[in-house]
């Protein structure tokens, strides 16, 4: 492309590129628009000096300004720490009655026990806290160790059977198939259906509600209510851990499954535990 | 009445004319428009103070909305995302009335365009009155072209260090003030005027205003007709807008070519000559720098200053004013027909006229008909009815909505007593500045009752409850049907809210959710 073509209608040069006959004009850009350009490519030097930017062996320049996305995180952390401080502030110096009768306060507590919730205890409770077989639904209004607040806070604390807490909830249901007979385990599991409006052989329901006299009332109750103190569920309701049904129950009776949940507290501290227990009471079974 | 020699030929020269046709890209030639005097002028102060007073102005004008609602007439409260523009408040949700609004403005422009050319450019465009105000200042301090051509020509001495700084400093008080008043729309006007001063007022606030006042100033002041050639794509898109029955700036040259200065002499000579005596005031005054004379252009905004501009030269002339008219196309194209008698020869002053010197009847001229034809009845059309369903739509529209969310994870929850339990995320909009005391319903769902979290609402169909005003309300609501009422895994039935004051209501319909062993 040695030799300068001029384009004859517009008296411009070309660049010498040319496709079937079209040139292309080779027109000069406008001023302003090259100034413009230079002025990024000094922006961008002085950019580079100012913020990390050259890579060198095994890190980068740092820029004389200091800056890193990382110590940026820190200090929005911070600050987003400092912004809820006089909540957490509240949090720990009030109990959960008070946390969840106060407005605002529940908002907070429910949003970050929300959050530890999904983090510590959606693997046995699940993403909903709709809980699953062997796992209680935390959402419902049936409580084996009460679901007032404060109930709920010792529960998450200390654990369920959770052998290194010596304050943990504890409760053990005997493995009937050593103690009664099989027949008697056929006729108590009927009754206790039948309790929930399960309908049953008659026949077994007078034999069984005599077993049950004799060998449940103790923890479950005269009415089968069952006695939070002592862990041991309402067996006339809707609600079963285990299973619903005569199967479902007479396996219980036999060889009794038990949960362990952990202790938290010590994990968590107190007040993490405290914006837990106001999430799981704000779910909608909390007395 | 003077003579052609008499007209004072200005020494004008455009930088991009059909001569000299400069490369598209080089530095800018230095434009010195001249002051033009005519009624497009005056039209163009009036449209210039009208624009400018509502741009400036509007952020202080006041509305009252009652205690609960700011009092400014217009106010983007982006903090509170509300829009107040007098008595309309728009909610987030609402914007497709500002879509709306744009969209009206697109098809304004179709039909301005259509009609009258590129009156949004010559008039009207932000760019060009600021520029026009620049001018002013320029003209003020600096004085008329030729005194500023000379200004800038001669050396730099303390009086053109002086005059340049005042004008400069000018631009930028001017460019701060432009930048000032476009934040006044986002605050409370005499508020964040006291905090800007205070040095109080936020950031961003402080950048905005320095944002604007930069480009105010590089735009109006120092790139002028740059913007508009280089970089508006409006002048591309107008070439497509544009028909042979707009009306736009032209240079009539079939009753002005063959130009001359020298008309009597030529005359003498035995040859005709045009009404163009060559002065170049057209080109003087044009603050694009072109020629009108070399016909439609990318650059003509289409002030008509030109027109003034000749319009006063045709006078002293005693001739005929609009040599440089607003003509159409079909108009012009007539008449080039007619002095060139078909084509056939070069321009001929003498076919558009009769004996007497008059135009002949056959002269072409605008009729307001041209106007209305189907392409401007198409936008005339579009743009009444986008505008009456926008009136519409604001009219009817609800000041109180429900929005319900139905949790999804559970979907339902067994109770003790075998009922079942659903959740839902209940939101209550209140879209007026006043408090009221909104009921909540819920029709259908047989035996159901509500319950709400952390509120002391005994459980019920029905419950009352207030919210603050112009916010939205978000209630955790929980449904109950008793096992023997559950007809299905999923029912269906209304939240209703009302609002028992001003007999507002919302429904949404619901879904519950059940087992399929509930029942």
């Amino acid at each position: 492309m040695s030799d300068e073509h001029i384009d004859e209608i517009s008296g411009v040069s070309t660049t010498g590129h040319e496709w079937d006959g079209i040139r292309e004009l080779n027109n000069p850009l406008p001023r302003w628009w090259v100034v413009t350009f230079y002025i990024t490519i000094v922006w961008a030097i002085g950019y580079t000096i100012a913020y990390p930017a050259w890579p060198l062996l095994h890190s980068a320049t740092k820029g004389v300004l200091g800056y890193s996305s990382r110590s940026e995180v820190k200090s929005e952390l911070t600050a987003a720490e400092a912004a809820k401080g006089k909540y957490v502030a509240a949090v720990e110096s009030k109990g959960v009655s008070e946390i969840a009768a106060d407005d605002a306060l529940r908002e907070f507590a429910v949003a970050a026990g929300g959050a530890a919730f999904k983090v510590n205890c959606v693997q046995c409770h699940g993403s909903g806290a709709q809980g699953s077989k062997g796992f209680p639904n935390l959402n419902d209004d049936d409580w084996l160790w009460g679901g007032k607040a404060e109930q709920i806070q010792q529960t998450i604390t200390h654990g369920i059977r959770f052998a290194s807490d010596p304050e943990t909830r504890l409760s053990e249901m005997p493995a009937f198939g050593d103690i009664i007979t099989a027949d008697q385990i056929t006729q108590v599991s009927a009754y206790v259906a039948s309790l929930s409006g399960k309908i049953q052989d008659a026949s077994l329901i007078e034999p069984g509600a005599k077993v049950f006299a004799e060998n449940c009332v103790a923890c479950h109750g005269d009415n089968a209510k069952g006695n939070r103190e002592l862990g041991a569920p309402d067996l006339t309701d809707a609600i079963w851990l285990y299973g619903s049904g005569e199967a479902a129950i007479a396996a219980q009776v036999r060889a009794p499954k038990q949960g362990v949940m952990p202790a938290w507290g010590g994990r968590l501290g107190e007040t993490k535990v405290k914006e837990l227990a106001v999430y799981v009471h704000s779910l909608g079974g909390g007395e | 009445m003077l003579d052609n020699t008499q007209v004072e030929r200005l020494d004008a020269e455009a930088v991009n004319s059909a001569k000299v046709r400069q490369p598209m890209y080089a530095a800018r030639k230095k434009i010195f428009p001249k002051r033009a005097s005519g009624s497009f002028r005056r039209f163009k102060w009036l449209v210039m103070a009208i624009t400018l007073g509502i741009y400036y102005l509007t952020p202080w004008l006041r509305w009252d909305r009652g205690p609960f609602a700011p009092d400014q007439a217009v106010l983007l409260d982006l903090a509170n995302r509300r829009f107040y523009f007098f008595f309309i408040e728009i909610w987030p949700q609402e914007f497709y009335y500002v879509a709306g609004l744009l969209v009206m403005a697109g098809v304004g422009l179709f039909l301005i365009t259509s009609t009258v050319g590129r009156a949004w450019c010559g008039y009207t465009c932000p760019q060009t009155v600021w520029v026009d105000l620049f001018l002013v200042v320029e003209r003020a301090i600096e004085g008329d072209r030729n005194a500023r051509m000379k200004l800038d020509a001669g050396p730099w001495t303390a009086r053109k260090l002086m005059l340049r700084v005042s004008k400069h400093a000018i631009w930028l008080v001017i460019g701060a003030a432009t930048g000032g008043a476009w934040i006044f729309y986002f605050a409370d006007a005499p508020t964040l005027f006291g905090d800007l001063f205070t040095g109080t007022a936020a950031p961003v606030a402080y950048v905005t205003v320095a944002v604007l006042t930069a480009t105010t100033y590089t735009f109006g002041g120092l790139m002028r007709e740059q913007v508009c050639t280089y970089m508006c794509p409006w002048p591309r898109i107008q070439a497509a807008m544009l028909d042979e029955n707009s009306l736009t700036v032209t240079y009539n040259d079939w009753r002005g070519e063959p130009r001359s200065r020298h008309a009597k002499k030529v005359q003498a000579a035995g040859q005709s000559v045009g009404d163009c005596v060559d002065c170049n005031a057209c080109v003087a005054v044009c603050p694009m720098g072109i020629d009108i004379r070399d016909g439609q252009q990318l650059e003509c905004i289409t002030c008509a200053l030109c027109i003034d501009a000749c319009d006063g030269v045709m006078d002293k002339l005693g001739r005929e004013r609009g040599l440089i008219s607003y003509a159409t196309l079909s108009d012009y194209n007539a008449n080039m027909m007619l002095a060139t008698a078909g084509g056939s020869s070069s321009v001929n002053p003498s076919l558009i006229r009769t004996a007497d010197g008059l135009f002949s009847d056959k002269v072409a001229h605008f009729h307001i008909r041209k106007i209305f034809r189907p392409r401007t009845y198409v936008y005339m059309g579009l743009w009444s009815l986008i505008g009456l369903g926008l009136l519409y739509s604001l009219l009817t529209r609800d000041r109180l909505e429900v929005n319900v969310l139905h949790d999804r994870n559970p979907q339902f929850v067994t109770l003790s007593d075998g009922s079942i339990r659903n959740g839902y995320t209940v939101k209550l909009l209140n879209m007026i500045p006043e408090p009221r005391t909104i009921v909540v319903t819920i029709q259908g769902l047989q035996g159901a009752d509500m319950s709400v979290v952390g509120d002391d609402i005994p459980a019920g169909r029905s419950f009352a409850i207030p919210v603050e005003p112009d916010r939205l309300k978000m209630l955790k609501v929980f449904v109950r049907q008793p096992a023997d009422q559950i007809h299905g895994t999923a029912q269906t039935f209304k939240f209703r809210v009302e609002d028992k004051a001003s007999f507002e209501s919302d429904e949404y319909t619901a879904t519950f959710n059940a087992p399929e062993t509930a029942r």
